[in-house]
């Protein structure tokens, strides 16, 4: 027995035309190499810094650690960064990919100027607040090149740290646990499921 | 019955954009950006100057020899042009959308509206 199918309304099949061309232009014109499980182990390694840290007796240990941390998480990152871009063939060098890097870096590069500022004029306080907001920054900012969601995950770090910087003092070590770790660790596996890794 | 209702009202509607738009021509579907795969080349070239054949693949999902066969196509329509090289031993294919191609693009979404104008005032 022969079924007949209705055809699809015109109207129906033009609207899937067109999101199919925005879709296509959203991906190639993204930088989707933005890890996911990379930013899961980071988030971790972050948690178990903030628990550290907060057991330190001086500043300059608490600094330490997390300075520390920020080497480990640049190391994971790093890799998981290149070994995604090679898996899904998006180059970091090129496109979208150094677009993305040449906007997520200058944060950083204020971020850590900043953090010598800050040290020397014994403003621990203001560190984390700074960190997570720099950090944010440079997903805002580098996420124009990616796809939405890394933009979003800019603006909640932004949000933590403005947290940061108005609270209290106290709230410093948690709120970097919270952005460092929690972020990282939601935002991470929510891009590894959506979006290859 | 309600099948050939909407086929009436198709119908009505590709004769209403020829009226609107002086002439069959302007309402034609550009068939040949029609197809996915080439619209997929075609808009994605659209926003980068140029993307390898193995950028194509991947971000198409295809394999390679649909992929090439349907920029063979678009080749020949003169919508891309196609640079073969080498870097190092490797073998590159680069495809770069021509000003053909991008007004084809913006005729067949130009199309794309249009039909979902007419579809709403009907």
């Amino acid at each position: 027995m022969c079924v007949m199918v209705a055809p699809r309304p015109l109207h129906d099949r033009a609207l899937d035309n067109l999101r199919f061309i925005r879709q296509t232009m959203e991906r190639a014109g993204s930088f989707t190499a933005v890890p996911g499980w990379g930013q899961v182990a980071v988030g971790v390694t972050a948690l178990a810094a903030a628990f550290l840290a907060a057991r330190q007796p001086t500043p300059e240990l608490w600094l330490s650690t997390w300075l520390g941390e920020a080497i480990v998480a640049l190391a994971i990152g790093g890799s998981a960064m290149v070994r995604k871009a090679y898996a899904v063939n998006d180059p970091i060098l090129s496109g979208p990919g150094r677009r993305f890097g040449l906007s997520f870096l200058p944060p950083m590069i204020v971020g850590g100027l900043l953090t010598v500022v800050l040290y020397r004029a014994g403003l621990w306080h203001a560190l984390p607040g700074t960190w997570l907001l720099l950090y944010g920054t440079g997903f805002v900012t580098g996420g124009a090149f990616s796809v939405r969601i890394v933009p979003v995950m800019g603006l909640c770090f932004m949000l933590v740290g403005a947290a940061a910087l108005f609270g209290p003092a106290a709230w410093g070590n948690w709120l970097m646990a919270a952005g460092f770790g929690g972020l990282h660790v939601g935002f991470g596996m929510i891009i590894a499921r959506r979006y290859g890794g | 019955m309600a099948k050939q209702g909407a086929a009436r009202k198709t119908e009505a509607v590709e004769q209403g954009l020829k009226s609107e738009r002086g002439g069959s021509r302007a309402a034609e579907l550009d068939r040949l950006i029609h197809e996915r795969v080439r619209l997929g080349i075609v808009s994605a070239l659209a926003v980068n100057e140029s993307l390898s054949f193995n950028q194509l693949k991947a971000l198409l999902k295809t394999t390679d020899g649909n992929l090439s066969v349907h920029a063979r196509r678009l080749e020949e329509a003169q919508y891309i042009t196609c640079t073969k090289s080498f870097e190092g031993r490797i073998p590159k294919t680069e495809y770069r959308l021509t000003a053909a191609g991008r007004r084809a693009l913006e005729r067949y979404l130009d199309h794309m509206e249009a039909l979902i104008h007419a579809t709403r005032q009907g």
